[in-house]
């Protein structure tokens, strides 16, 4: 549903994304994750037909994103970073504008819209103007206007930043419940955890480049199976390990305070780079 | 065809705020009315004409004018450097003509609506003018011609202060000079030909020619009615820079 090809972007000399190559099959949850400043955003205003690309190619829904944007625009979803809702009108009339953008018909707006509102829990919000939400509310009604017309393909940039952890933890049901539902999703975040629970695939991002591209699983394996580390010394390396007793042996020669656990993508970043992903 | 959500979306947050809509539109023509209309011109007598009959036209081209660039500029710069709301739409199966068309007819119904209110105010204190269908479709299209202005400007803005540069640079010059106050041949070479250029000069001459009952110049008409086209397709041709 989406393959890119050496895609590629540069804003003067800032190579912000560089060669990416990556396909993603239907129904399947492709995560990017990377810091801040990795390319993400970029990665997905290219493949939403927002920017152009400085070279490479991309194609999403079978539709080139340079030869045919509108054929790509009438099969994708966006839930962008920013909050970019019409905070003057309620949640109600934000869906209904996004329906007749997308030229759905008068009484499958209607009824969508209330679909839509009890799926992401907004029901009782319907009138009310988006102004009056707090943020948590905000990205799940962006989340509706994503879906609101049924795309296929549904890209989601970052749509957790800034929530707490059970704002965070309800935007993942929806996320699974969409893949449930045969839905193809881009998600793009930088928080671990969040790749690891949602994602089918994870590639892993950073300055431009795509680093490491598995399945969560296989990732992790790479580095090791356990983790061990000293609590409250940065200045020692965590070290991997294939087996718990072997951690746990290397853990007594390490420090005192140690720590033996499974490992984490971020584990796998910073194996890779040497960097923390969060900061 | 796509263009209605977008005029949709405009009218509604309008419908929401009805006072401030009312206020916002009025406060500039009825001031330009009151102070050259019944302060200045009160006795004052234009080519055997009172003042005041004569420059109604200019300041309803005037109003026009300011309620379509001003508003419709200033949502649509706003809507693509503040709030991204543009992007909507630009992920949207909508194509670019759509997006300023929507925009630009949203102007020529703001400039349209304030030029009435103000016909109104106009014919309650006693101007004599002569109303006509062709009349108020001129007012259309003037309306519609710096809605299209006002959308080419917004896209090309890069920021805000860009966006008060070409009100200053384009429409304050224009709303003094552009024959609303005074007949543009009253001015002296080389002015009188710079005032020709702007597309107000015109959109006023032809008001004003059209409210004394005689035919306009229909070059005026033509020169009005290509700015409008080439403004629309400036129009287009930028936020389909920005898609
Ligand atoms: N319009 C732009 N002009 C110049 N630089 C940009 C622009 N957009 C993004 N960048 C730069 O490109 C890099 C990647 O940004 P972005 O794709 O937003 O990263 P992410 O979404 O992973 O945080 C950053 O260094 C950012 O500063
Ligand atoms: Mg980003």
């Amino acid at each position: 549903m989406i393959t890119t090809s050496n895609l590629t972007k540069y804003f003067g000399a800032l190579g912000a994304v560089q060669s990416v190559s990556f396909s993603v099959g239907k129904g399947e949850v492709f995560g990017l994750l990377g810091p801040n400043g990795a390319g993400k955003t970029t990665t997905i205003r290219m493949l939403t037909t927002l920017l152009a690309p400085s070279s490479g190619s991309a194609s999403v829904g079978g539709y080139d994103v340079i030869a045919d944007p509108l054929g790509v625009k009438r099969s994708i979803g966006v839930v962008p970073q920013t909050l970019n809702l019409d905070i003057d009108l309620t949640c109600a009339e934000n869906l209904e504008y996004h329906g007749r953008l997308q030229r759905m018909k008068r009484e499958d707006r209607t009824s969508r819209i209330e679909e839509l509102l009890h799926f992401v829990g907004l029901r009782e919000k319907k009138d009310m103007p988006v102004e009056h939400l707090s943020g948590g509310m905000r990205r799940r009604l962006l989340i509706a206007r994503g879906l609101m017309h049924r795309p296929a393909v549904v890209f989601m940039d970052e749509p957790t930043v800034g929530l707490d952890p059970q704002a965070r933890r309800m935007i993942w049901g929806l996320v699974e419940s969409l893949k449930r539902n045969g839905i193809t999703i881009l998600i793009t975040t930088h928080y671990i955890e969040e790749a690891d629970a949602l994602c089918d695939r994870v590639a892993i991002m950073r300055t431009g480049k795509i680093i490491a591209l598995d399945r969560p699983v296989e990732l992790k394996k790479s580095v090791g199976q356990f983790a061990v580390e000293c609590l409250g010394r940065y200045d020692v390396p965590r070290q991997f390990f294939p087996a718990r007793a072997e951690a746990i042996e290397a853990g007594r020669d390490l420090c005192t305070d140690v720590v033996v656990r499974d490992v984490t993508l971020e584990d796998v970043f910073i194996s890779l780079t040497g960097e923390r992903i969060e900061g | 065809m796509n263009f209605y959500p977008i005029f949709w979306k405009e009218m509604l947050l309008i419908r929401k705020k009805p006072w401030r809509f009312l206020a916002s539109s009025m406060v500039m023509p009825v001031l330009y009315f009151v102070t050259f209309g019944w302060g200045l011109g009160r006795g004052m007598n234009v080519g055997g004409g009172r003042y005041l009959d004569f420059v109604l036209p200019g300041i309803l081209a005037l109003s026009a004018m300011n309620n379509s660039f001003g508003p419709v500029s200033t949502s649509l710069n706003i809507s693509k450097l503040y709030t991204k709301t543009i992007e909507e739409v630009l992920v949207s199966p909508v194509s670019h003509w759509d997006i300023a068309l929507g925009r630009t007819l949203t102007g020529l119904a703001r400039g349209l609506f304030s030029a009435l209110t103000l016909l109104v105010v106009g014919f309650a204190s006693g101007v004599h003018l002569h109303l006509s269908f062709s009349f108020l479709a001129v007012l259309g299209l003037t309306a519609f011609c710096f809605g299209a202005a006002g959308v080419a400007a917004a896209m090309v803005a890069r920021s805000h202060e860009d966006m008060a540069n070409f009100n200053s640079f384009f429409i304050v010059p224009m709303s003094f000079l552009a024959g609303t106050f005074f007949s543009p041949d009253r001015m002296p070479e080389p002015f009188k030909s710079l005032i020709l250029v702007y597309p107000l000069t015109h959109a006023s001459l032809v008001l004003r020619a059209l409210a004394a009952g005689s035919g306009p110049s229909l070059s005026s008409v033509l020169v009005l009615t290509a700015y409008s086209l080439f403004f629309f397709y400036l129009a287009g041709m930028m936020v389909k820079k920005a898609a």
